[in-house]
Formats: C-alpha cells, sequence, structure tokens
C-alpha cells in the first residue's frame, strides 16, 4: 500500500481504539493585557469580550481535526495572562468578577476548563496580586471552570515563605466553601514553583507575559500506549525499556505535532508548543503508574518507584524532543493520585504514601497533584507540604507544584468522588507533627548557589 | 488530491468490498488502492482513498461508514493519511 505498510495502519488504529492515545488538550493562549482597565466592571467586560472573539472557533476546529485524523482530542481549552495582572489597574479588592467573566467566556465558547486566575508572587506581592489571591476561595466556589494557580518560588527568586503561608490557608479556605462537593474548589488551585509560561494543562494553565498575543499548544497524551509497547518486552534489560519507552514517545508526540500544526493553521493563530506529558485518566489502560509496574513493581510506591519513573520520565522526553519543533510546557510523566487507576489502588491498600509521592516528584514532571487528604489537616501542615515541594523545585531546577484536597468531613481511607477526569481518591495520611513555628516565620527562603553542586 | 485510509475489520462474509465500495462512490469518494487479508477468519481491509471529490462533510462520511459498519457487524474508520503519515514516516 502506497509507502504505507498495513501493519503500521493497524498498529496506529490498535494505538487509538484499544490503548485510549488521544491528544489530552488543545488550549488556546490569549493575553488579556489589553484589557485592563478603570474599573473592574469595566475589566470584566473586556476580558469577556476577548475570549469569546479569540476562541470562538477553538472547539468547532478541535472537532473537526478530531473526525478528519480519527483521533479523540478530549479537551478544548483556554489559557490567560495572570488574572493578577489584567485587574490590577482597577484597584478593585475582589476580584471574583473576573473569575465569573472568565467562567461565563468559558461556557460560550464551549471549553471545559480556563486557567489563569493566577498571581506571580515569587519574590513578592503587588495589590493586585493580594487581592486576587484572597478572592481565589471565593471565586473557585463560585465558578464552574475557572483555575487558579499561584507561583511561589523559582530558582532564581528563592522561596517567598510569606505565600506559601498564605497558600496553605487559601487552599484550606476553597475547600471548606466547596464542602459539599468534596472540596472539589481545591481541585481547580495549584501552588507551584518554576511555573512555566506555556503549559496547556490544568490546572495550571496560565499565558505568560512572555508570551504572543495567542497561541496555540497542545498536550498529548498515551500511557496506555507505553504499557502496551512494555508488554512485548517483558523481562527484559532496562536498556530495551528505555529504547521502547523512547520509540512509543516518538510516535505519540509525532501525532501532537500534526494536530497542533493544523489548529494552527485552521485557526490562523500560531503554534506555540507541544507539551510532551504522559497524562493519566481514571480510565482502565490510562494509567501512569501501570507503567511502572509493568516494570516490574507490585504497586506504584513500591521500593524501585522512583527510579522507574526517573527512566519513564527522561525517555519520554528524548523520544519526544525529536518529534515535534517546539516543546515545552511540563513535558514528562504526571502522577496526579485522583486521575490514575494505578495511583488510586496503589493509595488505597496503602503501598503509596505522600513522602514516597514526594520523592517521585524529584524525577517526574510536576509535583504532589491530586492528592485528597483528611478535612483536618491544618493549613500550616499545607504551608510546609507546599514549602518542601517547592524546594524540591527550586534546588533541582524544574517545576514543581502541589494541588492537595483537604476534604471536609473525610478521614484517612475514606473515598472522595471528585467525578469525570478528576477521578477519585482515598484520604491518604499526612504527617502530623506540628510544623507551626516553622511556617509562621514568614519572610523569603534565599535563591539557591548554582555551583559546588553535590 | 486528498488521500485518506479506509479500514475495516471484523468476521468475513459476503459483500464487505462491494458494500464499502458502493457507499463510498455514492459519496463521491475515488478508491485508489486495496490492500486485503483474512487471518483466523478475520478480515482486514485497507484502503486509500482520494476525497477530494467528497460530495457532503467528511463528518457525514464518516457517520455513514459507521452506520454501515453497524449493520454488517465490522468496524469501518476513516481517517486522514496524515496521521498515519506523520506517525511512521519521518
Amino acid at each position: 500500500m502506497i509507502s504505507l505498510e498495513q501493519r503500521e495502519i493497524m498498529d496506529t488504529l490498535r494505538m487509538i481504539e484499544e490503548e485510549n492515545l488521544d491528544i489530552r488538550t488543545i488550549t488556546m493562549g490569549i493575553s488579556l493585557r489589553d484589557c485592563a482597565a478603570a474599573s473592574m466592571e469595566e475589566t470584566a467586560r473586556r476580558v469577556y469580550d476577548k475570549i469569546t472573539r479569540q476562541a470562538r472557533n477553538l472547539v468547532k476546529v478541535g472537532e473537526a481535526i478530531e473526525d478528519e485524523l480519527g483521533i479523540p482530542i478530549v479537551n478544548k481549552r483556554i489559557s490567560v495572562t495572570p488574572a493578577a495582572i489584567v485587574g490590577e489597574a482597577s484597584g478593585a479588592q475582589d476580584y471574583v468578577p473576573l473569575a465569573q467573566a472568565m467562567d461565563r467566556a468559558a461556557r460560550e465558547v464551549g471549553v471545559n476548563f480556563i486557567g489563569g486566575f493566577s498571581a506571580l508572587v515569587h519574590k513578592g506581592y503587588t495589590g493586585g496580586d493580594h487581592a486576587l489571591i484572597a478572592s481565589i476561595p471565593q471565586a473557585l466556589a463560585e465558578t464552574e471552570r475557572v483555575c487558579a494557580s499561584v507561583n511561589v518560588a523559582t530558582t532564581k527568586t528563592g522561596i517567598n515563605m510569606d505565600a506559601v503561608a498564605q497558600m496553605g490557608r487559601v487552599i484550606q479556605q476553597t475547600a471548606r466553601l466547596t464542602a459539599d462537593q468534596d472540596g472539589l474548589g481545591a481541585a481547580k488551585l495549584v501552588a507551584f514553583a518554576n511555573a512555566v509560561e506555556d503549559n496547556p494543562f490544568m490546572a495550571g494553565a496560565f499565558h505568560g507575559v512572555g508570551e504572543p498575543e495567542c497561541v496555540v499548544n497542545v498536550g498529548v497524551s498515551g500511557p496506555g500506549v507505553v504499557k502496551s509497547a512494555l508488554e512485548k518486552v517483558k523481562g527484559q534489560s532496562f536498556d530495551v525499556v528505555a529504547e521502547t519507552i523512547k520509540r512509543t514517545a516518538f510516535r505519540i508526540t509525532r501525532v501532537g505535532q500534526l494536530v497542533a500544526q493544523e489548529a494552527s493553521k485552521r485557526l490562523n493563530v500560531p503554534f506555540g508548543i507541544v507539551d510532551l506529558s504522559l497524562a493519566p485518566t481514571p480510565a482502565v489502560g490510562d494509567s501512569v503508574a501501570h507503567i511502572l509496574t509493568e516494570m516490574g513493581l507490585e504497586y506504584a510506591g513500591a521500593p524501585g518507584t522512583t527510579a522507574a519513573l526517573a527512566l519513564l520520565n527522561d525517555a519520554v522526553k528524548k523520544g519526544g524532543v525529536m518529534a515535534s519543533n517546539h516543546v515545552g510546557g511540563l513535558s514528562g510523566a504526571f502522577i496526579p493520585v485522583s486521575e490514575d487507576a494505578g495511583m488510586i489502588e496503589a493509595a488505597r491498600i496503602g503501598a503509596l504514601s505522600l513522602e514516597k509521592l514526594e520523592a517521585m516528584t524529584c524525577v517526574c514532571s510536576v509535583g504532589l497533584d491530586m492528592i485528597a487528604v483528611p478535612g483536618d489537616t491544618s493549613a500550616e501542615t499545607l504551608s510546609a507540604i507546599i514549602a518542601d515541594e517547592a524546594a524540591i523545585g527550586v534546588i533541582n531546577q524544574k517545576t514543581t507544584a502541589v494541588r492537595i484536597i483537604p476534604v471536609p468531613g473525610k478521614g484517612v481511607g475514606d473515598r472522595v468522588e471528585f467525578g469525570g477526569l478528576l477521578g477519585h481518591a482515598y484520604c491518604m495520611s499526612v504527617n502530623g507533627y506540628g510544623c507551626q513555628d516553622f511556617i509562621a516565620r514568614g519572610g523569603r527562603i534565599p535563591a539557591p548557589i548554582h555551583s559546588l553542586r553535590n | 488530491m486528498v488521500k485518506s485510509i479506509v479500514t475495516v475489520v471484523g468476521h468475513d462474509k459476503v459483500g464487505i468490498i462491494a458494500n464499502v465500495a458502493v457507499l463510498l462512490a455514492k459519496y463521491g469518494v475515488n478508491i485508489l488502492d486495496i490492500n486485503q487479508t483474512i487471518m483466523q477468519e478475520y478480515f482486514t481491509m485497507v484502503m486509500l482513498v482520494d476525497t477530494q471529490g467528497l460530495t457532503t462533510s467528511y463528518h457525514d462520511l464518516k457517520e455513514a461508514l459507521d452506520r454501515l459498519g453497524e449493520e454488517m457487524e465490522l468496524s469501518i474508520r476513516i481517517q486522514h493519511e496524515d496521521i498515519f503519515r506523520s506517525m511512521h514516516r519521518i
């Protein structure tokens, strides 16, 4: 068959139909810097108008590409300029109307999430940052599709411990205000270290200030494809494992590149990046944890898990980077606990602990993600978890994040239902020893030295 | 020329090629090449087609093939050739 072999065609079909290969998201990044106005009302109006104008064809184009290429594009999403910057000129203290305008716009154009209710405070706060962060709990309780994020640390600036302390309280309040949905609001809130400007994945996506007016970023997926590729090399050495993952990641990413180019052409918006991430869903056969077990571990969390994840993460990048002309975002393996059938099971039976997850975040693409903890976890403990995670990111010059949900009324082992792609989880146990005095200090942990590395 | 790949997979029976070909002709799709194998009673057909002259939307053609697939208890897919080419060729 004209230069393509039947085997190759059937391989592609199998990846899509049996192994859950999909494009996880086409995310349109939209700058809202020109929406700043002297009043919050006018700012919100401009924000709504601009988003609905720029993204009016996003879903339609995504669906047409889906039809023609025959590959599911699971999500169409939007990221915008950090809202703290957009709303600052209004002098308003309440940013909830801005979140509501984003939510209405998202609903109008048909996207399921919009990211960028965000502030970047790694070195300190401006007036707008203060107002936005204080508005997060209410904003997430009163909107459906808005995602919020706060960058509290970078390798260049160190860790803003005042922001870390505040984020513990903000996460707790957000969960409490959405107590009737198992604290769902906190599932749409991320505390970052070294946040990236072109991440297409929620809840941490925002359109960075160095980005163009409008851009299309694509996030690929396909843990099921990697797992079934590894099933064919059972018992073979890690040299073979790494090579197999690289080859598979290359193919997955080529599809991402194709979709990104098509979307960019049809939307008449520049192509930004392909994010090489392996993003799981709660569906059977779409799990990153099951790739780790396929490598020979009984459960994710068993000794050896960090090494297995390090190999996976590195091989995905090596395979993917050749397949796309611009790679960016978070690029690597995601380990969101509630969104991954294998992780959920490992957490349920106690094979996977919060401490092991922390170790895993040293070698994977993001951080502590979608972890349910008991509702009575103190704000200081949440802050200290963020501080630990930020330290890993800052010292290792990588992005780390915390998306943790203190579920009101739930204790260790209780089942929590977030629904849809956010999945379900069992509350994990948290080390309960005190850290109040540590968090109460405030100030900044200085930027690290990057010579004398050992 | 706009090339797509039609794949048909399922239990072998009378009239698979005929029915698919008639449907494609009705929608203005030109068949360029056909490759077909039977392995353990499993019928697998791969067709290279040109959808340049398509008389409806791609979506409608896809749905019509889906319906035919359901009637004949087969899986029938049509996809732009690009997805295969990008995955298997540099």
